[in-house]
């Protein structure tokens, strides 16, 4: 059996495809001159999820988060996604090997 | 006997009562499928309506197509079984890749809310063959997320293989709506695109609203020869126990 579990906090971050219409990204540059701010542009507007993983090891954990991010979290016709570890993850647990 | 045909109901849906409306008028008896039921009580056709499935968290329709009941929608609709998407019921179905494409948030960021035209494409599918000639069809929009997206080479093949169903029109000359500054295309669709069918030719979506322009007293009947010729094609279906009254090509 393969113990102990891991428990890893996970950062999901979906954001719009680079040439996909951001019509939100588009109202945030727009309100940038009411600010009296200019020189910004190319804004983006995604959004990020956190989670904790349970799981036999790091392996499992990033392949959960990984269909999670691509079936449920991202549309994958209109949003790309990048995955960051927060805590938890170490070689000291359950690295597969 | 009066064919059956399922309405989906989600948390969040609000035009189940139109589409069930609408199924009365067009002579089907309408029968409720509750989200979190696995099985279709045998209907003869799925309409899933619009609303706000599940809050639209995350975005519109995602969280809906994991519930139960579309696990037995993907699996009729794979076996030839006539769906309609309407609206929400439209975000649901291309979430769920029985459609193709995905819907946008508005161009002009505003929830949309007002009278349309739309005509369509083809007049020898199970949506649109009763419809009998294209011309202008006035329905309502209400969406915040209806414009539709693919990528050019999916777009071009869409044209190609006759999947696009519906675009948006002038209402007067039926001409093809523009990009989005006209005020034809309510929404910043790619090509005016306003419904579209799976490969198969079973399954279709459109964002505006057939169900809710049915009688004369809700100020258009325009969209009654969609949902009849959908009815038309559940009953001709179940009749023959064959494939679906007509495929794409």
């Amino acid at each position: 059996m393969k113990l102990p579990l891991v428990e890893i906090r996970y950062a999901i971050n979906v954001r719009p495809k680079p040439g996909i219409l951001d019509p939100q990204g588009r109202a945030v540059e727009g309100s940038l001159g009411h600010l009296g701010i200019d020189g910004v542009s190319e804004v983006r507007v995604g959004r990020r999820i956190e989670l904790m993983v349970e799981a036999v090891d790091d392996r499992a954990a990033r392949a959960i988060v990984e269909r999670l991010a691509s079936e449920l979290l991202s549309n994958p016709l209109i949003e790309a996604f990048d995955i960051e570890v927060l805590e938890g993850s170490s070689s000291l647990v359950g690295t597969p090997g | 006997m009066t064919v059956r045909i399922g309405v989906v109901i989600f948390p969040g849906s609000n035009r189940d009562i139109d589409a069930i409306n609408a199924l009365e008028v067009a002579g089907a008896e309408p029968v409720t499928l509750w989200h979190d039921q696995a099985t279709l009580d045998g209907v003869a056709g799925v309409l899933v309506p619009g609303g706000f499935a599940y809050g639209d968290y995350l975005r519109a329709g995602v969280i809906a197509r994991f519930s139960p009941i579309m696990r037995g929608v993907a699996e009729f609709a794979t076996a030839g079984g006539p769906v309609l998407g309407i609206c929400n019921g439209f975000q649901v179905l291309t979430e769920a890749h029985l459609l193709p494409g995905a819907l946008l948030r508005n161009r002009g960021l505003r929830f949309v809310s007002r009278e349309i035209a739309i005509a369509p494409e083809r007049l020898d599918t199970p949506f649109t063959h009763a419809l009998g000639e294209r011309r202008p069809l006035r329905m309502p929009v209400a969406h915040g997320e209806g414009a539709f997206y693919a990528d050019e080479a999916t777009l071009d093949e869409l044209e190609r293989d006759g999947q696009v169903l519906f675009r948006y029109v002038d209402p007067t000359t039926g001409a093809v709506a523009g990009g989005e500054e006209d005020r034809s295309n309510p929404n910043g669709s790619l090509r005016a695109i306003a419904g579209v069918m799976n490969a198969a030719g079973n399954v279709a979506g459109l964002m505006p609203h057939p169900e809710t322009a049915v009688e004369a007293v809700l100020g258009s009947d325009d969209g009654l020869g969609i949902i009849a010729s959908f009815v038309a094609s559940a009953d001709a279906r179940e009749r023959s126990a064959g494939p679906a009254l007509v495929g794409a090509r």
